[in-house]
């Protein structure tokens, strides 16, 4: 077994998800089948490879950044209009800080 | 025009030019097809009506005062929901973000909209892009237009089946790993992944950034390739994005084929594919034989790798990309007691099964302890597979391989079993991870009658080369095999 209950528990607590019990297994066995599988890469000799990030695109070195030039972008009225419960210019949220 | 018949870009043209029709009646007349078939086929997630007409109105005018046309002047696009518009519902396909309107468009939806394009609305897709069947929409899954109880291919399953069932001329999908090539397979379409860098991100919700882009479906190369030279080029607001010149896609398209070489990996018909994909696409080579190619025989040794160092690298970057939904922002929040405490509800509810399986796959390869084993280790098969790309393209001009290896299959015939699901994107994410563009086309149908697709390979912004070969193709009678 590569993963277990707990450790499934202690990914889901790092990611911010709630899961229900039966997710947790679920979640164990299918994972488990997943990661056995991805096993395999041990197979292949990766000594002096370099790891890929990123595809590299040619010819992007200085080009790829614009002019670091303020723009207005004026969308907070519509930003909060999409916000679950917004206070203007804020988001508001639980309390965070104790009295 | 019948309801089943399609338009394509030209097409639009000349009935535009001739006076044939308007651009508010060819609008009118999609959304009437719209209404006909979306309750059965759920393509659509949301209808943009107010914005269509407008630019149909604009379109009009420019035609009233005689003006010079845009490339896609009057053409309906359908647009997938993970991609920005401004103002319109843009969902992902997620409960996550129900009701939340982007205040603003991504590059692409405005390019296409600066060339003229109406904007139809928004296409249903798996969560986040996450799938291969549509079937991990939150809002249900898409029925595939050529027979209603198979899926249409995932993610960008709306997007396939907007084109198949003419309900679109074109539109825009997403692929990361398959999502727009695996689709237009089982739709029946073509779909064109570009290379990694030539179409600006900016407004593509994220789900793995160094894999994720945008390209076309269409009803012929042609179109595609149209819809193609719109999309491509420099965008500062993506530092991916590529100064590279871009070049006339539809002008390349009629050159003669003669003497390009074929590259057919070794073992890519072997275990795993289904015999009937397996005759189309060898028949399919055999045209491209015929057409004056040359088959070469190539290795592509670390593809059995692939499946495995996509799924690390995927999710790890999803991980991350999807922190951003906690309930503050966008979309609904389930109340907590603590601010922790709504965002593990917020997002324990708001995202579905795969999404948060991939969620906690990425955040375990990338965790204390992991990351040398698999997210570091990915990167380097990574680079292995990228090579077996570029060591291929120096004995051939492009690689040929089946898009799927199986054909479009039965709703709910393959939920069970995530792994099987991953396994069957073997021919897409080799391709994905690489950066390379790849189309897939129409190449013959199995005797149930569904397409099966053909996927054409190029080097690095050699999408002027795929684009030809697959209009050749197409051309030839490909489709029919």
């Amino acid at each position: 077994m590569k993963i277990s209950r707990d450790d499934v528990l202690k990914v889901a607590a790092l990611a911010n998800l709630e899961l229900t019990d039966a997710e947790v297994e679920t979640y164990r066995g299918q994972l488990d089948d997943i990661l056995t599988y991805i096993d395999k890469l041990n197979e292949v000799d990766t000594s002096g490879v370099e790891p890929m990030a990123q595809v590299l695109v040619a010819s992007t070195n200085d080009s790829s950044l614009r002019d670091d030039v303020v723009v207005r972008a004026d969308v907070i009225t519509e930003v909060l209009a999409g916000a679950p419960d917004p206070e203007a210019p804020y988001f508001r949220v639980p309390r965070v800080i104790e009295k | 025009m019948s309801a089943a018949a399609a338009w394509t870009i030209p097409a639009v043209r000349s009935a535009l030019d001739a006076r044939k029709i308007s651009a508010r009646e060819l609008t009118k007349e999609f959304y009437t097809r719209i209404e006909q078939r979306n309750a059965e086929l759920n393509i659509f997630l949301a209808l943009s009506p107010e914005r269509a007409y407008a630019q149909a109105d604009r379109i009009d005018a420019a035609i009233a005062a005689g003006d010079a046309l845009p490339a896609l002047a009057g053409v309906p696009v359908a647009i997938k929901d993970v991609i920005s518009t401004h103002g319109i519902p843009t969902t992902c396909g997620s409960l996550i973000l129900k009701g939340y309107r982007p205040p603003y468009d991504a590059t692409a939806v405005a390019r296409l909209e600066r060339a003229g394009a109406v904007i139809l609305g928004k296409t249903n897709c798996d969560e986040f892009a996450m799938g291969s069947s549509n079937e991990n929409s939150a809002y249900g899954p898409v029925r595939n237009p050529i027979e209603t109880g198979h899926v249409p291919g995932g993610s960008s399953g709306g997007s396939a089946a907007a084109v198949a069932a003419n309900l679109a001329v074109a539109s825009l999908g997403t692929d990361t790993g398959g999502s727009i090539r695996q689709p237009g397979s089982f739709c029946g379409v073509p779909a064109l992944n570009p290379s990694y860098g030539r179409v600006s991100r900016y407004g593509l919700i994220a789900y793995a950034s160094s894999l994720d882009r945008i390209g076309p479906f269409a009803h012929t190369v042609r179109d595609a390739a149209t819809v193609m030279g719109i999309l491509a080029g420099r965008d500062p607001k993506d530092s991916t994005s590529s100064p590279a010149p871009v070049p006339d896609y539809v002008a390349a398209l009629d050159r003669p084929l003669g003497g390009l070489r074929i590259g057919i990996p070794d073992d890519y018909f072997g275990e795993g594919i289904d015999p009937e994909v397996r005759t189309k696409v060898e028949a399919g080579i055999r045209l491209l034989e015929k057409l004056g190619c040359r088959r070469v025989s190539i290795r592509m040794p670390n593809t059995e790798y692939a499946i495995a160092a996509y799924y690390i690298i995927a999710t790890a970057e999803a991980s991350s990309n999807l922190a951003r939904y906690d309930g503050v922002r966008y979309g609904p929040r389930v109340p907590g007691a603590t601010l922790i405490d709504m965002y593990q509800k917020t997002r324990g509810r708001g995202f579905g099964p795969e999404v948060k399986r991939r969620i906690v796959l990425g955040t375990y390869v990338l965790s204390a302890g992991y990351y040398d084993a698999y997210y570091l280790k990915g990167q380097k098969v990574r680079a292995l597979i990228a090579r077996d790309f570029r060591e291929a393209f120096e004995k051939a001009d492009v690689i040929v391989t089946p898009t799927s290896p199986v054909p479009p299959f039965r709703l709910g015939e393959r939920t069970s079993n995530p792994l099987q699901m991953y396994l069957a994107d073997i021919y897409t994410v080799t391709g994905s991870l690489a950066g390379v563009p790849g189309i897939s086309v129409p190449s013959g149908k199995t005797s149930e009658g569904l397409p099966v697709g053909l996927q054409i390979y190029g080097p690095a912004f050699a999408e002027d080369r795929v684009l030809h070969i697959a209009h050749a193709f197409e051309r030839a009678g490909g489709s029919e095999l």
